[in-house]
């Protein structure tokens, strides 16, 4: 009798939980990376209690790999040390965060997963309820394997028909971003569901929960299909079972997304809702265009770029870096051809993690440059310099862009 | 008396301490690069017991905590907003920042005013009016009146819930 969320935290509690209740649950995994560890590590230190469970936690390196300053090598020791005095066992240097605890079959249906990072709410794509929270709500996981929630009221996002080529998950989400604004579902969850989602597979799927946060939400669910119960089952090594939402669930909104005609979107500096149609900003110069990140560095994105780029070159306005989500997605990638198609085309492939999202490494901006990026937030000086401004795009928009320099209808490279 | 430094809607945590300066966990370091992209005054001009007020849904984006911290470093006493963002809501109690939710007051208040803030009963004066903020949900009373989420779970445990 409940949304998704309500399902998992009955489930978990072993009671009848609504909306609105304040509730602490038991966490199945805590996860932190390497730009929020160490700050947890301060507040799980001054608890002085051993940690719940070394196996249940989980320290990713991805924000700051390899390390790019003395700065940043000097935090990876104290993270290191914190490792070894407290035997964790899942450490992780191998791409971001959110990719490769999916991965690594720590994400399952039904679970209750927290990260110190704001895009946890990714891992509703397999129908657990994952949520971002601060270092140090996370330490008290850390020491006590529990935590506190309001449990919240759910928006079902419907979506249906289906996308014309050259149009992706990407574009449907920053449309409903347009729709729903960047603080329109605050202190709520989404529920994404609709003939549309239940045909997506986990790459589609992940970029439509990782994407739930800019709108405000505490997570971004989806019901799994057989397809995702059966990537669990190979990836974690056990069975899994899947959540459901009842036929009577309450919810706070309904928004219903027919996608049948929509174009690719593109969300203009620098707030994620103030999105467009391609059309209205083709021809707008970019300086850089950048294709990785939780929301779209994965095997399927860097197909679909290097289907747009193989045989072109990179416009010599412009330049393109590419960093995968993953080592393993870097070596489909490899194995696929897809790298080779987007090094000879002119882009610079940057090691697995999280690169310049966050504006740190790997391909910063410079004063006045503007980037379009496939990644989740177009903050000011989200990617370098204060001054220069981000569009955000799908993967094939952004292999569009990079091929003319400027912001580019990726149907145009349709065969 | 509390300067007030006014802000817009949206305040994400990158423009309350940017990526860059963020690689640490530094106090005083973290103050000192707080808002320092979207207002360039504040951190030289920031004096203790300063408030931010600011429009709807403040503090949305990452989860670095390091964006309450360094507001506190920064010498903020407390913020005002008719809404905020919920991570940073959760950060904010549990390292001892004070939130309120008072529309009215937002309202009322341009930068660079004079404000007196009674975090307890919740009471702010600006331009000779008196506006009474939102009452805290119990629960997260407590955790604030503990000093932060460590403190409770220190003293109480999960059973204090
Ligand atoms: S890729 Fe970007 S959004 Fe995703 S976890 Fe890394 S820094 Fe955050």
């Amino acid at each position: 009798m409940g949304t998704l969320i309500e399902e998992i935290f009955s489930r978990k509690l072993d009671r009848r939980v609504h909306a609105g209740e304040i509730v602490v649950a038991p966490v199945d995994y805590a996860m932190s990376h390497d730009n929020t560890t160490p700050l947890a590590i301060e507040s799980f230190e001054k608890l002085n209690r051993p940690l719940w469970d070394p196996d249940r936690v989980i320290v990713v390196f991805d924000h700051m790999v390899p390390a790019p300053t003395p700065q940043a090598a000097e935090l990876h020791q104290r993270i290191r040390a914190f490792i070894a005095a407290n035997g964790i066992t899942k450490v992780f240097t191998e791409g971001i965060c959110h990719q490769v605890m999916v991965e690594k079959g720590l994400v399952r249906p039904g679970d209750i997963v927290v990260g110190a990072d704001s895009h946890s709410c990714t891992y509703g794509a397999l129908g657990a309820f994952g949520t971002g929270m601060g270092s140090t709500d996370v330490a008290v996981v850390f020491a006590t394997g529990k935590t506190w929630f309001r449990v919240p009221e759910t928006i079902r996002v419907n979506i249906s028909g289906s996308l014309r080529p050259g149009v992706f998950a990407k574009d449907t989400v920053l449309r409903l971003a347009a729709v729903l604004g960047v603080d329109g579902a605050t202190y709520q969850s989404l529920e994404f569901g609709g003939p549309a989602v239940e045909a997506m597979g986990l790459s589609d799927r992940m970029t439509l929960s990782n994407m739930a946060v800019e709108m405000g939400a505490k997570a971004g669910l989806i019901e799994p299909s057989q397809g995702i119960l059966a990537y669990v089952e190979d990836r974690s090594g056990g069975p899994a079972s899947t959540v459901r939402a009842t036929p009577d669930a309450r919810y706070v909104r309904t928004v219903d997304l027919d996608i049948s005609s929509l174009e690719p979107q593109v969300a203009c500096p620098s707030e994620v809702s103030n999105v467009v149609d391609v059309g209205s900003v083709e021809g707008e110069h970019i300086d850089q265009v950048f294709i990785g990140t939780c929301t779209n560095g994965r095997f399927e994105d860097l197909q679909q770029a290097a289907s747009i780029l193989s045989g072109r070159r990179v416009s010599p306005r412009t330049r393109l870096v590419v960093t995968p989500a993953s080592s393993e997605v870097y070596l489909a990638a490899l194995k696929s051809g897809a790298i080779a198609a987007l090094v000879q085309a002119g882009a610079q492939i940057t090691t697995p993690g999280c690169g310049p999202c966050i504006g740190r490494h790997q391909g910063v901006l410079g004063a006045g440059e503007r980037g379009l990026t496939t990644q989740n937030r177009n903050f000011r000086g989200r990617m370098g310099h204060p001054d220069s401004q981000l569009f955000l795009a799908s993967p094939a928009t952004a292999a569009a862009t990079a091929v003319e320099g400027v912001i580019t209808d990726p149907r145009r490279f349709l065969s | 008396m509390s300067r007030v430094w006014k802000l817009h809607a949206n305040v994400n945590t990158d423009e309350i301490i940017p990526g860059r300066y963020n690689v640490t966990t530094d106090r005083s370091q973290l103050g000192r690069y707080c808002l320092c992209e979207v207002r360039p005054d504040f951190p030289e001009n920031v004096k203790p017991g300063d408030i931010i007020v600011a429009e709807s849904n403040f503090g949305c984006g990452s989860s670095r905590e390091h964006a309450p911290v360094a507001l506190q470093a920064a010498g903020i006493k407390a913020v005002i907003a008719p809404t905020f963002a919920r991570i940073f809501y959760r950060n904010a109690i549990n390292v001892g920042l004070p939130l309120l939710i008072c529309p009215e007051a937002v309202e009322a208040a341009g930068d660079g005013d004079d404000a007196e803030v009674d975090i307890e009963s919740g009471s702010i004066r600006v331009r000779q009016q008196t506006y009474q903020a939102a009452p805290v949900p119990p629960f997260v009373q407590r955790i604030a009146e503990a000093g932060g989420i460590l403190e409770f779970i220190r003293r109480y445990g999960w059973e204090g819930i």
